[in-house]
């Protein structure tokens, strides 16, 4: 059973960042729940396998003033597989100690993989939609060439991140990630 | 919060306003370009005069801008037409139809936060066959007005979507690549009922324009 975490603030949101991961898991017949971030308790994260944070909208940061929530995230007791992915990667950067730059991108971008994260390689096109980028801790090893990190993993927790949306146009990520 | 829906009177506008109003928003106005480019990369053009009847069913104001419709020329009055939207009905965001296309989805995003407006975009990698299904179950009444792939024909303008249509999208996508929701451009729809019509369109009669595999339909609403 995944967890999917939801960062939306707007509930029509839910439909274009939340959903689309839903949609990827349930056509492979991964088992998952959903609940927002203001609402995950202990019991979840027991129940869950792995957890994904999804993004939210461009002008939705509420998420970013609310770090507590997240905690869990670093505790020591808390050990299964996370993805985060583009607010979800803003706040595990957070959470582990980086630092928060603002930089807007949207749209079509490439990004060169230095080596296989979750089953992307090479020059791989990839969707972004984010005012934010993050200044990862020492923690994290970088995957990509760009100035920017864009997918990182913890050294020695099962923690992923990737900046860009890979329901887009790297749906097979998630499952990646799902089959950990 | 009040929103404006990007409404090109098809069914992915139309059912993306739906989806906005059952999560309780307010649909405060509708916003349509009307292209001059019949090969408009971000708006849907055949029959769009006619969201003027749509608007009225659906007792929402109409914003209808016209636009040249070459590449870029279109967002500067598409985004002349939000900030119309956002001084006379007080918008904070805008709804799209868009389910798979970065360039549109992208060019609105960017002109929402030039504007301060937040973009929602409900049907955003929503799978083909389920959207189609999801209109038939929500009682839409569609047709289509516009083909412009292999290996539609003229005979196809004025199918309805229904039950029979899916299936043959469903063969149609196996055999030719076609995308069964149509938002490749491969057809084009408009909504005569769903709703948040209070009453179903009638149409009284029709023009249809073209040749071979690109074929449009002007309809006359009664």
């Amino acid at each position: 059973m995944i967890l999917i975490v939801n960062l939306c603030n707007e509930r029509l949101h839910y439909f274009e960042f939340v959903k689309p991961i839903e949609d990827i898991l349930d056509r492979e017949g991964r088992g998952f729940f959903t609940k927002s971030y203001r609402e995950v308790v202990k019991e979840d994260l027991e129940k869950a396998k792995r957890v994904i944070i999804c993004g939210t909208s461009l002008e939705d940061d509420s998420f970013l003033d609310d770090l507590k929530k997240f905690s869990w995230i670093a505790d020591n007791g808390f050990n299964k597989p996370l993805l985060g992915i583009c607010g979800g990667f803003q706040v595990i950067g957070l959470v582990f100690g980086g630092v928060l730059g603002k930089k807007t991108e949207v749209g079509f971008f490439k990004e060169k993989f230095l080596k296989n994260f979750l089953g992307l390689e090479r020059e791989q096109e990839v969707y972004h939609l984010h005012n934010n980028f993050i200044k990862f801790s020492k923690d994290f090893e970088r995957f990509t060439e760009s100035g920017m990190a864009q997918a990182v993993k913890h050294r020695s927790k099962e923690i992923y991140g990737v900046l860009f949306h890979p329901e887009v146009r790297q749906k097979n990520l998630i499952l990646e990630f799902a089959r950990l | 919060m009040k929103l404006a829906v990007l409404f090109s009177g098809g069914k992915d506008s139309t059912f993306a306003a739906l989806l906005a109003k059952k999560e309780g928003y307010e649909i405060s106005c509708l916003v349509s370009l009307v292209s001059e480019n019949k090969e408009s990369y971000m708006f849907h053009t055949p029959s769009i005069e006619k969201v003027k009847n749509q608007a009225e069913v659906m007792g929402v104001p109409l914003i209808l801008q016209k636009t040249m419709g070459e590449k870029e020329i279109e967002l500067k009055d598409l985004k002349a037409a939000l900030l119309e939207a956002k001084k006379e009905f007080g918008i904070e965001g805008v709804v799209t139809g868009a389910v798979e296309s970065v360039y549109q989805a992208s060019r609105v995003q960017k002109i929402c936060q030039e504007l301060g407006l937040t973009s929602f975009n409900p049907l955003w990698q929503k799978d083909q066959f389920e959207l189609l299904e999801e209109l038939i179950k929500e009682d839409f009444e569609v047709i289509v007005v516009g083909v412009f792939a292999y290996p539609f024909e003229k005979e196809f303008l004025g199918r309805k979507i229904d039950k029979k249509f899916i299936e043959e999208m469903k063969l149609m996508e196996k055999k030719y690549k076609i995308n069964p929701a149509g938002e490749g451009g491969e057809f084009e729809s408009f909504v005569l009922n769903c709703p948040l019509f209070k009453k179903g369109l009638e149409i009284e009669g029709h023009e249809d324009f073209g040749e071979g595999h690109s074929w449009r339909r002007e309809i006359r609403i009664k």
